[in-house]
């Protein structure tokens, strides 16, 4: 009988309402009460012990463009990153937009990740916002959720018919919430620095009108929506005053974006140019506010990796995105926990337990009969981010100092990092 | 006092021009200090003057343009250098290869500069942060085209004097879209002028404010009080993106015309870094009048960009001297 006791770590579990010092017990690939005999030991102490991440937004690339990612370097840079599971996006080369795709992909995942992998659909066919992608095939090969990311759909009709049409397989709609007509030209956020730098502005409001829609469409059909990568305060505030309603509807932030702001493209590092953009400090401030108070439920990476060559570009030319698994952890713990804005235990509840419950999946819990997915991390290591898993290194914060860090990983009990 | 013994005990180390917002005011002066030079030299008996005698100055332009390669050239041929043109439509950017693989080629075939001209925001400065040699920018998107800058204030230096302090410009046009607006703003505030912005509210965003100028959307009080009144370009295709409605309302509300020429103080002069829409922002009876410095302005960038040149030259050899 394989097993695991892991003693000492500072055990953080929202799902359980738990934090203290304690043992915990993996038997069979599952949390258990107790250890078989033959159990491996380990010795975290002065360790955090929590449930697994799990990322509702990534883009492992595969099939189609295996020289930016692929799912077994996506996934070994998840796993990394303290990542249990991740929901990859549906804008492969073919679109994960047909029941043949989604099956290739299915194969691929089952041959090659080292964390688990949920598929997205799309939408759309093509991820061209015409026409409904088959999403009850989809939804019979197991996808999770259905979007069209990185390509908003813009047609409000369209987008209420998916929900009301996805629901029926028990599936709801992811959104990028992008109003194209006011992003032809944009490279990044619309405001001071665009100005300064003569960046084609992408305003704000490009976010803030999609977020409004897809929040009226969803009272109204009453289905669920899930708002991707939210960046505006006004958004924040559109969201929260539509979860006060009662509205159903749940938002992630980046990490990036409850860090970083638009003066970082003073240097115009295409490293910092992402999508949506980098936003005003007041939006930062707005949308760490959002997390704190719970209008906000879920960070997610929206791990988007690109290789040097496509990155080392004249700004224009560069593509939108940052890699993202590695990262996370650390970042976010600066940027909200050791910043005293929110506690581990809730940094917990936004990388772990509201993601799986908003993802219908066993994950985000350390509860006996789980299956033994968590991370051990260490709060106050400090470390250089100058090697990465992932097939690229598209990112702000790479050779840079970081501190909290992810030490171990494990799915199913089994170690998939570190040692 | 010939240019070879100009010097002042300041030594010149910057290898590239990218923008107009770093340069320093002692740097400013030596450009000025040296045009001045380079123009009076040039103009008494036309002949070259031998500084980049033996280098090769490649001109690398991603977007169309005339007059700016042609006032580098001009500038190149005076300081005895050969000059190699790419366009756009001739250069391998159509065949996919990156603006890093352009440049290091061009450096490869032992070009001596590069001018630069590109339609994003930023390539000057990448360009410059890859190769060795000195790379001046002709134009970066929306950001920077700091020799226009320099020589508008050159210009603005010769009509008006050499004190900026209290001088008012007034830039009137499509500020949104222009890098020319925003290197003048950058050297006009480091000089001590004040700076206003005026156009069509679409155009003039009030960001522009954080960039310590003023922003108006009323032609008559802009210019009124202005001693210089630089006019852009209207470009035709801003209409299209939604901009304003069309040109003949541009002209009726924004144009400067014979009915608002009275508007301008005694003395104001007018500038337009061209090429100008003739009835658009300016009228004719304006632009040919005694206050346009726009014939001025064009003579003078040669200098200007003849002293640029010659002094980001003379860093990179100072540096490979060490």
């Amino acid at each position: 009988m394989n097993g695991l006791k892991i003693r000492n770590a500072r055990v953080v579990d929202p799902s359980q309402d738990l934090d203290c010092v304690r043992d915990v017990f993996v038997r069979d690939g599952v949390f258990a009460d107790s250890a078989p005999d033959s159990a491996v030991e380990i010795d975290a102490g002065g360790l955090a012990l929590v449930p697994g991440f799990v990322d509702m937004h990534a883009h492992l690339r595969e099939p189609g463009q295996t020289s930016k990612e692929c799912v077994a370097t996506a996934t070994a840079a998840a796993a990394a990153g303290g990542f249990t599971s991740v929901m990859a996006m549906p804008n492969t080369v073919p679109a994960a937009d047909s029941p043949a795709t989604v099956r290739l992909i299915n194969d691929i995942i089952a041959e090659s990740a080292k964390v688990r992998v949920y598929q997205s659909g799309c939408i759309t066919e093509g991820r061209r916002g015409e026409k409904l992608a088959p999403i009850g095939s989809l939804a019979k090969l197991g996808v999770k959720a259905i979007t069209d990311d990185g390509s908003c759909v813009q047609s409000a009709e369209l987008m209420r018919n998916a929900m009301v049409y996805a629901k029926m397989f028990g599936l709801f709609v992811m959104d990028h919430c992008q109003e194209a007509t006011l992003t032809r030209a944009g490279q990044m956020h619309e405001g001071e620095w665009s100005v300064r730098l003569g960046l084609g502005g992408w305003p704000a409001a490009a976010e803030d009108i999609i977020v409004s829609r897809d929040v009226i469409l969803a009272h109204y059909a009453k289905c669920h929506i899930h708002l991707q990568h939210i960046s505006s305060a006004l958004s924040v505030d559109i969201i929260r005053g539509a979860k006060k309603r009662g509205t159903s509807v749940s938002a992630e932030a980046t990490p990036h974006h409850l860090s970083l702001s638009d003066e970082c493209l003073a240097g115009y590092d295409t490293n910092y140019k992402m999508c949506p953009p980098l936003r005003s400090r007041q939006d930062v401030e707005a949308l760490i506010g959002g997390v704190a108070d719970g209008t906000i439920e879920v960070i997610a990476t929206d791990h988007a990796p690109h290789t040097d060559t496509e990155k080392d570009m004249a700004f224009d030319a560069a593509p939108f995105g940052i890699t993202g698994f590695e990262t996370a952890f650390s970042v976010c713990h600066g940027a909200l926990v050791r910043s005293g804005r929110i506690s581990l235990m809730k940094l917990v509840e936004l990388m772990s337990t509201n993601p799986a419950r908003i993802l219908g999946v066993d994950a985000g819990t350390l509860r006996a009969g789980s299956p033994a997915d968590f991370a051990l991390v260490d709060e106050s290591a400090e470390w250089v981010y100058d090697s990465t898993r992932s097939r690229s290194s598209n990112s702000p914060w790479f050779g840079k100092t970081l501190r909290g860090k992810v030490v171990r990983t494990f799915v199913g009990g089994k170690s998939v990092f570190g040692d | 006092m010939a240019a070879k013994e100009f010097s002042g005990g300041f030594s010149w180390a910057r290898k590239d021009l990218t923008c107009t917002e770093d340069l320093s005011l002692r740097e400013v002066d030596e450009i000025f200090s040296l045009a001045d030079i380079f123009k009076a030299e040039v103009k008494k008996d036309r002949t070259k003057l031998p500084y980049l005698s033996g280098k090769t100055v490649v001109n690398l332009f991603f977007e169309p343009s005339t007059r700016t390669r042609t006032a580098f050239e001009m500038a190149a041929h005076k300081l005895g250098a050969d000059v190699i043109s790419f366009s756009s439509s001739i250069s391998s950017s159509v065949k996919g290869e990156t603006l890093k693989d352009t440049a290091r080629n061009i450096e490869a075939l032992m070009a001596d500069m590069i001018i630069v001209r590109h339609s994003s925001s930023g390539a000057a400065k990448y360009l410059a942060d890859r190769v060795g040699i000195p790379v001046i920018n002709a134009g970066d998107g929306a950001h920077a085209h700091p020799t226009q800058a320099l020589l508008d204030a050159f210009t603005m230096r010769e009509r008006l004097g050499p004190d900026f302090k209290g001088r008012k410009v007034t830039i009137l046009g499509d500020i949104l879209f222009s890098r020319v607006a925003r290197s003048n703003i950058h050297l006009l505030n480091k000089l001590g002028a004040k700076v206003t912005l005026a156009g069509p509210s679409t155009l003039v965003p009030p960001e522009f404010e954080k960039m310590g100028v003023e922003v108006s959307c009323d032609l008559a009080k802009a210019v009124s009080d202005a001693d210089v009144v630089m006019l852009l370009r209207i470009q035709h295709e801003r209409q299209s993106s939604a901009h304003f409605p069309s040109i003949s309302e541009y002209a009726n509300i924004f144009g400067l015309d014979r009915r608002r020429a009275h508007l301008l103080k005694p003395g104001a002069i007018i500038m337009h870094p061209g090429p100008i829409n003739r009835g658009v922002e300016l009228d004719s009876f304006l632009a040919d009048s005694g206050r346009s410095v726009i014939l001025n302005q064009v003579t003078n960038g040669v200098a200007v960009r003849m002293a640029v040149m010659k002094l980001c030259m003379g860093a990179t050899l100072g540096r490979l001297a060490k």
